[in-house]
């Protein structure tokens, strides 16, 4: 620990959920329609407008709190909280205060192999803002002479998780935004795309000297659009505080920007310039008081959770932690790698296929998972394939690329391009021997005893035998040629 | 009773009767309302909006709705609604600059059932800007003048409505009742006016003052309308999340006339210094005559009521300064434009609204900051529940409780205007049923000694209307009073 400095992080992350309709009216709640198309008298905050508190929202919170581990309070108040905007219809937003409906729970994050555990301060409900576009002849902001607002976003619901300052570097708190994200996903709650605005993060850091109990200065970064940008910014700010420290430098709190281009932060306001946000009761929602039984029958419903899965895949599936961690972090993959198993898949391999082949070739084509013709069945027949010989893993990934293009079974690939591996030495033999022909270098190097070249001689057989010939026997049969001479 | 009169000039229940045996039609009695406003409204200013050709189109089509034989009890029957209460297509101002252009695309619940139901919408009335104020001089578009002396005020907020139905302008009316705003005019024109338990009838399109205290309220001519126009809009809605499930009475079986054995308990603290000795003087016999017709009159304590005035003004002006901060310029109503979007809506809120309001909005917001929340809005909100425990505790003892509506009748125009604190004394025996959210009405029960009216509220508990109704119909017809004001003598236009 440079310095013998010590960081301290606690994330705020506000969740969209991904209900039908909006959090106080029935707007439909969705992303990327017509500016002021989605609006009614209540979410316009129209003079005599009332919100009626959206009850699969109540639901949806309640389960982020159960999955969180938080106490679901039996009594929560929504309060108003005050300031002046031109984005928000009321000038004021439907939040909550001190009394929030989840508080006191964790979230259990893997770094390194390691488990940490984070503290969940608190779990609130409250309404989205509208979009502010500025405009001028000149497209500049600063020289801005109108503001368009879009009020499809106001209403919509919106849940704060805060954290404790339980997070002690930039990359637990990727990890820590990452299982959270995780966690929502397999609720089923929202969308979580950082780059919609369905999951925003803001971090607050402070520095203290290791071993000391109290906090630093607290200072609150905003702009952070990606689990990328959330690292770059806090390892950005974590020098930025240390050298600051390091130089006898006084920290002040205060609001930062992170800017994405430079990578660097810079103040947006100081704690002198913090609202005063005189949140009072919000006189139009009576208290939420959820039912009891309700909310157990809620956890006895909740689905098997992102730290469940991978320790169960782990310990009973014998996965590695890394390929674990990757598929229980996705709820479609951790299907379609659990159906694939289902199928008689062997666990080790189709988790390795589908994390490290399969994500390549989904990424390098721009296909989701979800979306893509290839499917469990294709998988655990390239693992069948290629654990009983069939195939070779060169020809079992041509033939995977192939089913991601077109859908067709892996055995119909396999026999349309003559990917069955070649076992028979005497075809071996051939190109073997055509291979030693054409690369006396390679094949002179070898003799005088650099072992390596062998594999590029290996290579030049599979190419030629167009990946159907069974490496381990092109290996064998290579040796013996090259030694017998 | 009142044969002779102007059709603009009976009750809605007898005009419901004239209109069922096809004696009147709902065309008539409208045009009735109207010649009246011609005649009046250019002394009176109760109304902001007039509107006539929808309230004559609502009125044919209530008369064919009432001669197939299946009308309810509302329809054609000419209503005015008070100007925070939202109609759709109809300009709606709450008294205010910043909404003079405002035109909700939406009607509020209340008027929506009446609509529903028949009724037809005269106009919107004039009331104190955003229902601040307890003398209906606060309206940026000029004072209500009391029917009964012209140099008077009607009372406020709800002003417009009450001296509307007072003059004949209109044969009830709704209005608002934040603090007192139903009651209080209602006693100074005269007129019945009731305030339901918070709750009972939905606030979804009322404009909001302060609410945790707003309710819709009715004035009429008697206590049946009253309850007549309370049964149509009563009842849980949708769209109001503090509105209440329970299932609605039969309001009119409540009208037994027989207060026997009842207990009536005469509030003590609502007799003491400043209130006009007229006043508790006819408060007072009207009590005599409850008590002849059997009830058991005693006296009761509310010992908060003191410090329920202070706890009001801190509790309405915050959430006013909530409610009140979405009028910016950005979407509806005025807009004075500015450098940025920060000035804008700084220029617009100046010139929009007038200086009490702007008084309560500065109120509100010092009580909600950082460090004084807990001092004022905190404290106040403390008083509230005493109040409360004052109530169930009177409540215990008695069925429902009685005291004058107003420590006055109504004052001269301009007799308070610069001294908001004796302004704000005349709703100190109806803001305390606000806080608690408990049902009350003012029934008129004589004249002082100039000629003004005496009003009498009565208080019950949460969802008791049935007691209020039944003591307030029971008064009523004891005492018989034959109350007509000056400003509609000789204006007789429709004949009787
Ligand atoms: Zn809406």
């Amino acid at each position: 620990m440079a310095g013998g400095y010590e960081t301290v992080i606690g994330l705020e992350c506000h969740v969209e959920l991904s209900t039908a309709t909006k959090m106080f009216c029935g707007c439909r709640n969705e992303f990327g329609a017509p500016p002021n198309t989605n609006v009614c008298p209540v979410c316009l905050g129209l003079p005599g407008s009332l919100p009626v508190p959206n009850e699969r929202a109540i639901e949806y919170i309640v389960r982020i709190g159960l999955a969180l581990d938080c106490e679901i309070a039996p009594r929560s108040v929504f309060h108003r909280k005050n300031y002046f905007y031109p984005d928000m219809p009321k000038n004021f937003q439907i939040s909550q205060y001190d009394l929030p409906v989840c508080v006191n729970g964790h979230l259990d994050i893997e770094v390194d192999g390691e488990v940490r555990r984070v503290g969940i301060t608190r779990v609130h409900m409250e309404e989205d803002t509208g979009k502010t576009t500025h405009g001028s002849a000149s497209g500049r902001i600063h020289e801005a002479d109108y503001a368009l607002v879009d009020y499809n976003r106001a209403g919509v619901p919106l849940v704060e998780i805060v954290s404790e300052p339980d997070i002690r570097t930039p990359e637990e708190a990727g990890a820590y935004l990452r299982e959270l994200r995780a966690t929502l996903e397999a609720l089923g709650v929202s969308d979580v795309r950082m780059e919609e605005g369905s999951l925003r993060c803001d971090a607050n850091i402070s520095t203290r000297r290791v071993g000391e109990e109290g906090f630093g200065v607290k200072v609150e970064i905003k702009n952070l659009n990606s689990i990328r940008s959330l690292e770059r910014a806090l390892r950005y700010e974590q020098e930025r505080q240390r050298a600051a420290l390091e130089a006898g430098e006084t920290l002040v709190q205060e609001t930062r920007h992170f800017d994405e281009d430079r990578g660097t932060t810079h103040t947006l306001r100081s704690k002198e310039e913090a609202f005063d946000y005189r949140y009072f009761p919000e006189p139009d929602l009576p208290p939420l008081e959820p039912d009891r039984a309700w909310v157990e029958a809620l956890r006895a419903s909740l689905p098997e959770l992102p730290a469940a899965k991978r320790a169960r895949y782990e310990r009973e599936l014998g996965l590695r932690p890394e390929p674990a961690v990757l598929l229980a972090s996705s709820t479609v993959q951790a299907a379609f790698f659990e159906e694939a198993v289902a199928l008689g898949a062997d666990p080790v391999a189709a988790a390795n296929w589908i994390t490290q082949d399969l994500a390549g070739m989904l990424n390098k084509a721009k296909v989701e998972l979800a979306e893509a013709k290839v499917t469990p069945r294709h998988v655990a027949d390239v693992v069948r394939l290629v654990a009983d010989g069939t195939i070779s893993a060169t020809g079992a990934k041509q033939a995977l690329e192939v089913a991601l293009e077109t859908g067709e079974e892996i055995e119909a690939i396999v026999e349309a391009r003559g990917l069955r591996q070649v076992t028979d030495t005497a075809a071996l033999a051939a190109w073997v021997d055509e291979v030693i022909a054409s690369n006396p270098g390679p094949v002179e190097q070898y003799r005088a005893g650099k072992q390596g070249v062998l594999g590029f001689l290996v290579g030049q057989v599979m190419k030629r035998s167009g990946g159907s010939a069974d490496p381990r026997a092109v290996n064998e049969l290579l040796r013996e040629r090259l030694s017998g001479g | 009773m009142t044969e002779g009169r102007d059709l603009c000039d009976r009750s809605a229940s007898e005009l419901a009767e004239l209109l069922r045996r096809g004696e009147a039609s709902s065309v008539e009695v409208t045009r009735a309302c109207l010649a009246r406003m011609d005649a009046l409204e250019p002394r009176l200013n109760a109304y902001l909006t007039r509107t006539d050709d929808l309230a004559l189109e609502q009125a044919a089509r209530a008369d064919e709705r009432i001669a197939s034989g299946d009308a309810p009890a509302v329809a054609g029957i000419p209503l005015a609604l008070k100007d925070v209460l939202s109609t759709r297509g109809v300009r709606t101002t709450c008294g205010s600059r910043i909404l003079e252009t405002y035109v909700p695309p939406f009607d509020c619940t209340p008027w929506a059932r009446l609509s529903e139901a028949g009724s037809v919408l005269l106009g919107k009335t004039n009331c104190d800007e955003f229902a601040m104020g307890s003398s209906n001089e606060n309206s940026a578009f000029g004072p209500v003048r009391n029917p009964w002396d012209l140099d008077r005020v009607p009372g406020g907020s709800s002003g417009g409505s009450a001296a509307a139905v007072a003059a004949g302008e209109a044969v009830w009316a709704l209005g608002t009742d934040t603090g007192g705003s139903v009651r209080q005019p209602a006693a100074l024109c005269g007129v019945v006016g009731l305030k339901p338990t918070y709750g009972l009838v939905s606030r979804y399109g009322l404009i909001a003052f302060a609410s945790s205290l707003d309710t819709v309220g009715t004035f009429t001519r008697s206590v049946r309308d009253a309850a007549v126009l309370l049964q149509a809009i009563a009842g849980k809605d949708p769209m109001d999340a503090t509105s209440l499930p329970d299932p609605v009475p039969d309001y009119l079986a409540a009208l037994t006339g027989e207060v026997r054995g009842l207990r009536v308990g005469v509030i003590t603290e609502a007799f003491g210094e400043g209130v006009q000795p007229a006043v508790a003087a006819g408060v007072r016999a009207a009590v005599d005559r409850l008590a002849d017709l059997g009830a058991d009159v005693g006296e009761v304590s509310l010992p908060h009521t003191d410090y329920a005035l202070s706890a009001y003004y801190l509790i309405a002006p915050s959430e006013a300064s909530s409610n009140l901060a979405r009028y910016d310029g950005v979407r509806y109503g005025l807009r004075v434009e500015g450098r940025d979007s920060v000035e804008m809506m700084a220029r617009t809120r100046g010139a929009g609204f007038g200086p009490e309001v702007k008084r309560r909005i500065m109120l509100g917001t010092y009580a909600l900051s950082a460090g004084y929340y807990e001092a004022y809005y905190g404290q106040a909100q403390k008083v509230r529940t005493l109040i409360i425990r004052d109530y169930d505790a009177a409540f215990a003892r008695y069925d429902v409780l009685v005291s004058p509506t107003s420590p006055t009748t109504a004052f001269r125009l301009g007799e308070k205007v610069d001294d908001p604190l004796a302004m704000y004394l005349s709703d100190v025996f109806t803001i305390p049923a606000n806080l608690a959210g408990v049902p009350a009405i003012s029934v008129p029960v004589g004249l002082d000694e100039t000629g003004l009216p005496i009003g009498l509220q009565l208080t019950a508990p949460v969802l008791r209307e049935d007691l209020l109704l039944r003591v307030a119909d029971a008064l009523e017809r004891e005492l018989a009073l034959d109350l007509r004001c000056p400003a509609i003598a000789g204006q007789g236009q429709s004949g009787a």
